[in-house]
């Protein structure tokens, strides 16, 4: 492997980027905005106080970047509060996932964080009721095509991507945190039952600490969205020192991960956030949790130490696009089992090539514009 | 150094190595390429433009790293692409080798208008006299460019003829002149007008039908680093055979009509609003209808100066 890459000196150390030469900085931006995280940088920059020793240069992408977020800010606020009138009429209980949970709770996490869709969770037999409702208030269904509905409907554990037809802006509505399909199934009525509710907006809620952090390792090295890797691993980095404090959340976790079947992921966003990032854990949680064999480990951190850092030439070696591939393959592996996954990558390798190679483009160019995406769909 | 003190030799193999490292108002964009065309068209058009000299390579700083890269699909051999790569990613599509420069200037455009906000940016052209600055938005079409490439060979400094930067905390104008794009007949129309300007090689089948890019006034990109104030937004509109026509616009309306022509108004919230608040009051504002660009350059010329608000 290579020297550590800046991106995550940057995140461990911020007082050490005060040392670095222009051309050092003209590196990192390049790795933070490949990774979604310039306004993250900027972020960590302003709350230690060391925004006014980055040279200006630098300083003006960081300011860009900023802007970016401030418009995000106010357009999720803005979005979660239309989700929230089009339901509160049905009574169903709201969770808000991910970064909207991370906006709406105040936590640390959400400083500088963009992303792109909104994702909620409601009780699996509730799901037609809440896009009936969404439906009157101008969310769609995204995919039209018969055999993605089916996929959606059949195996997974949300609905069909809505998009607002107006904002265009997208939702995601869940019933569970994986997929019908996949292996384990962790109770979607426990995590429920457990969640905060929120002081405002109304009748809102998040998951609890525990399950957030668990939810967050899912996501992650479970389901396998590796493409802003570094940015997931940031936030379950802020869950764990935010939630950290108290005494006994550590407790709490592993419990709720044997709980919930989720002791896996945990497991490797353990490791990899204190070897990635160097996130604080007691030594009591770490030993308590069974991890893979070691030939296994061994591969995973091959695997892992490549594919959470940026997909940017200067963050890469030989090894890290076979190792984003086979992780590829893992989380489809985990997803589905074999018969099922075999016919449905059949289906999409011939008889949908041309929507997969679309969608493709699209998440690309969603990615590259680095979170832009979100704020043109908020313009209208 | 400017690119033209580089021989054509020695700029293809920085275009080709370690990257062209050049000077575009308040951005550097490293550049590089294979493609020996857009090389051409680079120093043709990019002549007068300062390289930025970093001393040393600890030093060196890009805003935008930019490629123009040939995909290495099977589609090279029978259907040449070029493909605009923004530090490794492609924004875009790829476009016929062709379309190479084109693809250039349209990716430096995008570079900027997806980035730069710490300035309010209207697509409009920007043009500039003895310290009074008009502001030509328009959607395309309404002859802007052509209007904006004529004024400038008659005198005019310009600030830019695609992209109005306005600094959010002063509202001063920022140049960014660059070469003037051209389309289908005002290509002709200002090669007869100003025969001693330079233009690229005319390039057909764009989205954009044919398209040619002007060089711009060595005066202009000399004066790149020096901010004006605007004193007037005219939307201009080409109308064959109208009589040469300026119509005031209620500064109302003017607001509302920039703000639908600017990439990141609704980005910048209310620092937006207030921007243009500002631009606008501090400006005449006129509908402007022309055929004959000598009447319509005589008019620009005549424009009084007392009456600007201040």
């Amino acid at each position: 492997m290579k020297a550590t890459p800046l991106i995550l000196t940057a995140f461990r150390t911020p007082e050490a980027l005060a040392d670095l030469y222009l051309a050092d900085w003209d590196l990192l931006l390049r790795q933070a905005r490949r990774g979604g995280l310039l306004s993250s940088l900027h972020a960590l920059l302003a709350e230690r106080g060391l925004l006014d020793k980055v040279p200006e240069q630098p300083r003006r992408h960081l300011d860009w970047s900023h802007a970016v977020f401030e418009r995000h800010a106010l357009a999720v606020q803005w979005e979660v509060t239309q989700i929230r009138r089009a339901l509160e009429q049905t009574g169903i209980p709201v969770i808000l996932l991910k970064g909207a949970a991370y906006v709406m709770s105040g936590l640390p996490t959400a400083r500088g964080r963009i992303f792109s869709d909104i994702d909620i969770l409601v009780p699996k037999e509730t799901v037609n009721q809440v896009e009936a409702a969404l439906m009157m208030q101008g969310w769609a269904t995204t995919h039209h095509d018969a055999y993605d509905q089916h996929y959606y409907r059949t195996w997974m554990h949300e609905l069909p991507p809505m998009q607002h037809v107006r904002r265009m802006t997208v939702l995601d509505v869940h019933h569970a945190i994986l997929p019908e399909t996949a292996a384990i199934h962790p109770d979607s009525a426990k995590l429920i039952k457990a969640a905060t509710k929120l002081t405002q907006p109304g009748d809102l809620a998040v998951l609890a600490p525990a399950d957030m952090v668990l939810h967050a390792a899912c996501h992650l090295f479970h389901e396998g969205e590796l493409d802003n890797g570094l940015r997931d691993l940031l936030d379950i980095d802020s869950l764990l020192r935010h939630f950290g404090a108290t005494p006994s959340f550590w407790h709490d976790l592993t419990g709720r991960a044997a709980e919930l079947e989720l002791t896996r992921p945990l497991f490797y966003a353990l490791r990899y956030a204190a070897r990635l990032l160097q996130t604080p854990l007691p030594q009591a949680t770490t030993a308590g949790l069974a991890g893979p064999n070691a030939a296994l480990l061994a591969l995973m951190d091959m695997l892992y130490t490549r594919a959470l850092l940026p997909d940017h030439p200067s963050c890469s070696d030989h090894l890290s696009a076979i190792a984003r591939q086979l992780l590829y393959l893992r989380a489809n592996w985990l997803r589905m089992p074999p018969v099922l996954l075999a016919r449905h990558l059949f289906h999409k390798a011939f008889l949908s090539p041309d929507k997969l190679r679309e969608s493709d483009f699209e998440k690309m160019r969603a990615n590259e514009a680095e979170g832009r995406t979100i704020s043109r769909k908020f313009r209208k | 150094m400017n690119v033209a003190a580089l021989p054509l030799a020695e700029l293809e193999c920085r275009l080709n190595q370690n990257g062209l490292w050049l000077r575009t108002g308040p951005f550097v964009s490293r550049i590089q390429t294979t493609i020996r065309s857009v090389a051409a068209d680079i120093s043709l058009l990019y002549a007068d433009y300062p390289l930025e000299d970093f001393g040393a390579e600890a030093h060196a700083f890009a805003d935008f790293h930019i490629q123009i890269a040939q995909p290495t699909n099977l589609r090279r051999w029978f259907k040449p692409q070029a493909m605009f790569l923004f530090d490794g990613a492609s924004p875009f599509k790829p476009l016929p080798l062709d379309q190479a420069f084109p693809l250039l200037e349209w990716g430096l455009n995008w570079c900027v208008s997806a980035h730069a906000n710490d300035l309010l940016i209207i697509h409009a052209a920007v043009i500039e006299k003895n310290g009074f600055a008009a502001i030509l938005p328009a959607p395309p079409g309404s002859g802007k460019s052509t209007l904006c490439a004529a004024l400038v060979q008659r005198g005019w400094r310009l600030l830019t003829d695609e992209l109005a930067l306005v600094r959010l905390t002063d509202g001063r104008l920022i140049p960014l002149p660059r070469p003037v794009s051209l389309k289908n007949q005002s290509i002709d129309i200002l090669r007869d007008y100003a025969p001693a300007a330079v233009f690229s090689r005319p390039v057909s089948d764009t989205l954009k039908g044919t398209v040619a890019h002007m060089q711009p006034p060595c005066n202009s990109v000399a004066r790149a680093q020096e901010a004006a104030s605007a004193a007037w937004v005219i939307f201009p509109k080409y109308q064959a055979d109208a009589t040469t026509r300026l119509e005031p616009v209620s500064q109302s309306r003017t607001f509302m009509r920039i703000a639908d022509n600017s990439f990141n108004y609704s980005l910048l919230g209310t620092r937006g609003f207030d921007t243009l608040t500002k631009l606008v009051g501090s400006c005449l504002c006129y509908d402007f209808t022309y055929s004959n660009l000598d009447e319509a350059v005589a008019l620009f010329n005549s424009l009084p100066t007392d009456n600007i608000p201040k």
